[in-house]
């Protein structure tokens, strides 16, 4: 029944098993899911085992796909000479020139799919979709899942629903897996509403508590607000594309490279691709937590912290900006960012990265600080994206999931084994880095890395969009990503003061302001609320609701095994500050030497020089794999399938040739610059590289130490010697006073969501619609049915009395007096079912007949 | 149209085998209760069987074609024939129904409903299961119509009978709301009949000829089938009936009236008025896709306002029928394989929640939401089943909800026969949005019911709480138990109700639901493969006459 479509390898680029079977590397976490689903509780570790291993396995093949990505490409390379030479070589793609004037040809992804649903007779797939981008990421995802799976064996032991909590952690990586290697539009739908299933039952997870399940909800249902634009992007793009792919393709308006090929097609027009790149960035909007839509992402820190440095690394927000980064080219286009179109994407990143670092500055809560980091580097990379810096946001998104996991993993090792379960840095951290210095150091090399201090990884990439951004001709936007680096700085360097450094407060001073008795997970987030008394009444009901439930409330043994009820707080004895088990450190550690070392993955050749080294061409291993390259693709008229269907193009050498004459002139044609020439099609825009220069390097560098420097300044000043000028400046100055509140409320965005826009619709709205539906439409039916009824007794009482036989008898019976008609019908006598039924049926003929003759 | 007529005997039989089991039960002793339940399912199983050696039997390659076609007489005075056949659009409810009535009747024997009498009770179902059947492979105006009406009885009794507190109001109103949109379809029927001076009521030759009727006249025929299909579908504002009848009928009412009763209406549609009257239907088109969007948004907001579970499923409905509705007004291939399948999805969701709602009520005695709260600590089992179904309702790709709604809304994008594309994308988006509300009140339903902990008034009452203190299972396994907890589970043990996680026959009833669900949502290619092609034949022969 599952006719396979295997899109073999071309005669010279080389493929491999990995590469063919990598919709394993997805499948394989999803049955690890119904296993644990099923049987995990009966397991000897209670199916984190079935977790682990599924991930585990799942990061072999992907890495597996890896390596023999990059040997096709090799293989394109290195077969490119004969081609030149004119030998039909039968290296599938075209050839084009670098800047070095080798030739480089598109790589062709490897494609394999099954038929999973048709209609209209067009057959639509489920498979794998395997390039550069997808390859990058389905390793990302698969080795920190596996990861934060590591660190949870320890930091949820003994956790009331620890089987459901790694089945739910599986299978958001299967989702996030799904979606990375989807070759249609609906498939990446699929695993990217898999991943907001998740999210609901990984943010819930402690759902006794009303606050967690609210914030569960806000998750799910802003993420769905925005999903309303996909859904209508794929639509437009379906409807605009199928066309195109049906006669070129020979696929379907669904396929992502038909989607590619047809936007930079010139096919389409302007009106569909700015409708349909509008509506799909509102999703990324909701999924990735951009301005206006990322109010549910601090609340989603409701969930236990592994799900939050998953969630915050490499799935789920993520989301947002792969799908920006799969169907670049329509946004490309729709944007018109080939000519420096001021995109949405752009604006939106650029807002962003402001708005939500100011935020960080004002929360308590290490999480919340860190979530709304995230917030700030995701508008990075949609601003790199919407300003046509595609590989340098591809690039972040690989630094920032290690360095952002990181962070996140170690403020769960904080809760874990420093503050006694608080995230609380005012009233429960301070000092720790004596107790725990290995969490410490792995906090600090990430914190640089956030930062972006050379050399550390998020300087590479971070510095590689703002480059871009400005050489690119956003000045503004380059500015504005300098004052978000800036404010990076500053807002981690309170945060890193705060729990690290001054004096030991609360918890990590041993003292518990909690009795130890209480339910650590439900609670654990209650502090949350409220910035001003003013604003108390203003807050959403549930959540002031949440902050005065008594720990003690909870049932949390309820459910789950007793055997592991007890807290695993209980193993430590003394309760004070030390560093956490080596299951704990072990990822964090790790992911701190990626934090310092990824970024050399793809460092600038100029900045390479900037620190002494001539690193060359060669190291700059994304571009060399990752990056599609933009040169047409031949489409062949006899068209078997899919992935058949594109021919040797032997006008390549041609443009090669052009290209290699003149660099920059390159950039005027091509790809995305004008209309690929008649029987061919572009799979990726010609985007373009920023030269760096060492005095913007300079610069960027400049304003991070910059921005060191006045936080380190702020925070000796305020926290530790507490100025007098400082201290108290909310109280005394309005203005002060008036910026905090709206900082700390959020921009009161969560206000006007919550008690404005929800509730009115959820009250007012729907009452009022019921009240309609109770009084005017079924008011109308009773009316109708009462006065028929009347009629009827008067049509009965004055004319058919007379004529009555014993049919009408009958039916009357069933018409006008059911309530005493049904009495004996209780009675349960099967004959007076009979009478009644062919009575009512011929009450039915009489009015039919009556009916028919008028 | 061109039939096979291999094993014709095949839908006959699984039309009319209920009846011959509902006879055998006529003589069988009331008191009896067991017996008379085993023959029941016996019976029902038996139709089972007959349906999926309908299935292995029916020719996929050809399911455009109708399949095990007998054309007999039947009532030679007013030319209607007995032609009955099945094809690619009418397969899945037709085996869907079997499949019903089959694990209702199962549910049912240990969920009789208050009223007792299984036997009149059984016995209904099986007529019901005959009418339905019937509805599926009747292939004659005359037929269906009788069908049609068939099933109306036995669920009037159904709700009057066995129903909640009103029931009797909700059960009339039922009865006469339908019965008022027959009437007029009837006239529809025989105004077609007389127009095309057709020679029989044969589907085949209305479709022939119905083309050929002028536009005026198609438009007024087709106006009285619109009122006809548009109250059993429901579709706003002739739904009113529908919140008060699942509301107070028996659970097994509400779950095949869900699951089958409710698209008649859209089959009715599908089968016969938009093909007879091609140019009636594009007339009507952008009507019926505005109320279907109204509907969206209109039952969203009305389940919105519930504060009763059942209700708002009930409700629910309005919204998801609405979709359907929305994919056939397109008259695309697409939107009306989107439409079908969302028949079926809706059929097993909506059935899935209404079996839980009953069950939810036939423990705690109450439905309002109020008074409910963590359902996942009493009921754990039913409570993530709660929560599949609903995830299942708001449309979650990966389960069946998705694939009736996702391809009916994009169709909503292209509409066919030079529909307005405006007003059609506009519908698109209102549609898109209404997904986001049905995440709310679905969400907003689980999140009061299932999350959080029990009310006072229901705390300590269910065995899961208690078994919580003896293992990690309902069995109580001998995994490692803490002794103190069961000691004070043990405390308020025996002072109360009981209140039990999902029982054996729930189960057994249950699992072919959501194994469906998720077999459907996994691979949809399993249903799309048999409709598409019928449902491509089936626009094609629009199009010859639109053009």
């Amino acid at each position: 029944m599952l006719a396979v479509e295997d899109t073999h390898a071309a005669l010279e680029l080389s493929s491999g098993w990995f590469l063919e079977n990598a919709w394993l590397i997805a499948l394989i976490p999803a049955i690890g899911f119904a296993l644990i689903i099923g049987f995990g509780k009966k397991m000897p570790m209670k199916g984190s085992e079935v977790g682990l291993a599924s991930m585990a396995a799942s990061l072999v093949i992907a890495t597996g796909a890896g390596i023999q990505w990059m040997q096709r490409t090799d293989s394109a390379s290195h077969g490119d000479a004969e081609a030149i030479g004119g030998a039909f070589s039968g290296v599938r793609g075209a050839l084009s020139a670098s800047e070095s004037g080798q030739v480089e040809p598109y790589i062709e992804p490897v494609v394999t799919q099954w038929v999973w649903w048709q209609n209209s007779g067009l057959e639509f797939g489920l498979g794998s979709h395997i390039d550069g981008l997808s390859v990058l990421l389905l390793c990302l995802v698969a080795f920190i899942s596996l990861l934060v799976q590591v660190f949870s064996l320890d930091y949820v032991r003994g956790d009331r629903r620890y089987t459901h909590f790694f089945a739910a952690l599986t299978l958001f990586s299967s989702g996030m897996l799904v979606m990375v290697m989807s070759s249609n539009m609906v498939q990446l739908i699929l695993g990217w509403e898999i991943m907001g299933l998740c999210s609901f039952m990984l943010i819930g997870h402690w759902w006794e508590d009303a606050y967690n399940s609210h914030s569960a909800l806000k998750a799910f249902f802003t993420v769905r607000v925005g999903d309303v634009g996909l859904l209508v992007g794929t639509a437009i793009l379906f409807f605009g594309a199928n066309d195109f792919a049906v006669a070129n393709l020979d696929s379907n308006g669904f396929d992502i490279r038909a989607i590619q090929a047809w936007a930079l097609s010139g096919e389409g027009s302007s009106w569909t691709l700015i409708m349909a790149s509008s509506a799909l960035f509102i999703a990324a909007i909701g999924k990735s937590g951009q301005f206006p839509l990322h109010t549910w992402l601090p609340d989603a820190m409701a969930g236990p912290t592994p799900v939050s440095s998953l969630l915050h690394s490499s799935t789920m927000v993520v989301a947002g900006v792969f799908l920006v980064a799969r169907i670049y080219p329509v946004f490309w286009e729709g944007f018109n960012i080939a000519n420096g179109g001021v995109s949405f994407i752009a604006v939106i990143g650029g807002i962003t990265i402001v708005v939500a670092a100011l935020l960080a500055f004002v929360q308590d809560d290490i999480k919340k600080v860190l979530a709304y980091s995230t917030v700030s580097q995701l508008g990075y990379m949609m601003l790199g994206l919407g300003t046509g810096a595609w590989l340098p946001a591809v690039f972040h998104v690989f630094t920032h999931a290690f360095f952002k996991c990181c962070l996140f993993l170690a403020a769960g090792s904080i809760s874990h084994s420093g503050s006694h379960h608080s995230f609380d840095m005012k009233k429960d951290m301070g000092g720790l880095r004596k107790f725990m210095p290995v969490t410490f150091g792995a906090w600090c090399v990430s914190t640089l890395a956030l930062t972006g201090v050379i050399p550390f990884a998020g300087f590479w990439s971070k510095d590689e969009i703002i480059d871009n951004v400005g050489a690119n001709g956003y000045t503004f936007l380059f500015w504005v990503g300098l004052v978000g680096a800036a404010l990076t700085a500053m807002y981690m360097t309170r945060a890193t003061y705060l729990t690290f450094f001054g004096e030991p407060r609360g918890a990590a001073a041993g003292i518990h302001h909690d009795d130890a008795g209480h339910d650590e997970y439900a609670t654990e987030f209650r502090e949350v609320v409220i910035s001003s008394t003013d604003l108390v009444a203003a807050l959403p009901k549930s959540l002031s609701a949440a902050a005065n439930v008594p720990g003690d409330d909870i049932e949390h043994d309820a459910e789950g095994d007793p055997a592991h009820g007890g807290h695993h707080a209980d193993e430590h004895d003394d309760h004070g500050p030390h560093e956490s088990g080596k299951l704990i450190l072990f990822p964090i550690v790790i992911l701190a030497f990626l934090a310092l070392t990824s970024g050399f993955v793809n460092p600038t050749p100029l900045a390479g020089d900037a620190l002494g080294a001539n690193l060359g061409e060669g190291v700059e291993l994304l571009k060399k794999y990752v990056e599609p390259r933009y040169e047409p693709v031949a489409i062949g008229e006899a068209a078997g399938h899919a992935g058949e269907s594109i021919q040797l193009l032997e006008l390549a050498p041609l443009s090669a040739a052009e290209a290699g004459a003149d660099g920059k002139d390159a950039y005027a044609t091509g790809c995305g610059r004008s209309t690929p020439e008649p029987g061919t099609v572009c799979f990726f825009p010609k985007v373009k590289h920023a030269v760096p220069e060492l005095s913007k390097i300079l610069l960027s560098l400049g304003v991070v130490a910059l921005g060191y420097a006045a936080a380190i300044g702020f925070c000796m000043a305020f926290y530790k010697n507490k100025n007098p000028r400082l201290v108290g400046l909310t109280e005394r100055s309005r203005i002060a006073r008036g910026g905090y509140l709206f900082l700390k409320n959020k921009y009161y965005l969560d206000v006007l969501y919550q008690n404005v826009f929800v509730y009115f619709v959820s009250r007012p709205l729907a009452k009022a619609t019921y009240w309609v539906n109770q009084n005017v439409i079924d008011g109308v039916v009773n009316g109708v049915g009462t006065s028929g009824k009347k009629a009827g007794n008067w049509v009965y009482n004055n004319i058919d009395q007379k004529i009555v036989d014993g049919a009408v008898n009958a039916s009357g019976t069933v018409a006008s007096e059911t309530g005493h008609g049904l009495q004996p019908v209780q009675s349960g006598k099967v004959n007076q079912y009979g009478a009644l039924l062919f009575g009512a049926a011929t009450v039915g003929a009489i009015v039919l007949v009556i009916l028919n003759v008028s | 149209m061109e039939t096979l007529t291999d094993n014709n005997w095949l839908l006959t039989v699984g039309a009319f085998l209920p009846l011959v089991g509902a006879l055998v039960m006529m003589f069988w002793p009331k008191d009896d209760e067991s017996g008379v339940k085993t023959i029941g399912i016996a019976t029902a199983g038996a139709t089972l069987l007959v349906g999926i050696y309908t299935l292995i039997k029916f020719d996929y390659g050809q399911s455009e074609k109708l399949q095990f076609a007998v054309d007999a007489e039947w009532i030679e005075v007013i030319r209607s024939g007995y032609t009955i056949g099945l094809d690619g659009i009418s397969l899945p409810l037709y085996f869907l129904s079997m499949c019903v009535t089959f694990l209702v009747m199962i549910y049912t024997w240990d969920n009789m409903p208050d009223a007792g009498n299984p036997k009149a009770f059984y016995i209904l179902m099986l007529v019901l299961q005959t009418g339905m059947a019937g509805t599926f492979i009747a292939q004659d105006l005359i037929l269906f119509f009788v069908f049609f009406e068939v099933v109306l009885l036995p669920m009037y009794f159904m709700i009057g009978v066995w129903g909640g507190e009103q029931r009797q109001y909700a059960s009339l109103k039922f009865f006469l709301y339908t019965m008022f949109g027959s009437a007029f379809m009837l006239v529809a029927f025989l105004a077609l009949f007389f127009q095309t001076g057709a020679e029989s009521f044969g589907f085949a030759t209305l479709i022939d000829l119905g083309a050929s009727i002028d536009r005026d006249v198609q438009v007024w025929i087709f106006a009285g089938m619109f009122l006809g299909f548009a109250v059993k579908v429901p579709m706003f504002p002739f739904h009113t009936w529908l919140p008060d009848a699942h509301t107070q009928a028996p659970t097994q009412g509400s779950v095949i009236l869900a699951a089958i009763l409710l698209k008649l209406g859209t089959y009715g549609f599908v089968r016969i008025a938009i093909p007879m009257l091609p140019e009636g239907a594009k007339a009507w088109a952008p009507a019926i896709g505005i109320l279907a969007v109204i509907g969206i948004i209109y039952g969203s907001l009305g389940c919105l306002a519930q504060t009763d579970m059942k209700r708002l499923i009930a409700f629910s409905s309005v919204a998801h029928m609405g979709f359907v509705m929305l994919g056939i007004s397109t008259l695309t291939t697409f939107g009306i394989n989107a439409a079908l399948f969302g028949m079926v999805a809706h059929g097993l969701i909506t059935g899935m929640l209404f079996f839980v709602a009953g069950s939810v009520k036939h423990r705690f005695h109450t439905l309002e939401i109020r008074r409910l709260g963590g359902l996942l600590i009493q009921m754990p089992k039913m409570g993530w089943i709660l929560g599949f179904a609903s995830m299942a309702s708001l449309g979650l790709p990966g389960l069946a909800g998705f694939w009736g709604e996702f391809p009916a809304i994009l169709s909503a994008y292209n509409p066919n026969f030079g529909l307005s594309e405006p007003l059609f994308r506009t519908l698109m988006v209102i549609a898109a949005i209404g997904t986001v509300l049905a995440a709310a009140y679905l969400l907003w339903l689980y999140q009061r019911t299932a999350f959080g902990v029990p009310s006072d008034e229901f705390k300590g009452h269910s065995t899961a709480e208690i078994d919580a203190g003896h293992g990690a299972d309902d069995h109580g396994q001998a995994m490692a138990h803490s002794l103190s907890s069961a000691a004070n589970a043990d405390a308020d043990t025996h002072e109360h109700e009981e209140i039990k996680d999902v029982q054996l026959t729930e189960w057994i009833a249950w699992t072919p639901f959501l194994v469906a669900i998720v077999v459907f949502g996994v691979y949809p290619q399993l249903m799309f493969k048999v409709m598409d092609p019928a449902v491509q034949a089936m626009v094609e022969t629009l199009g010859k006459s639109l053009g």
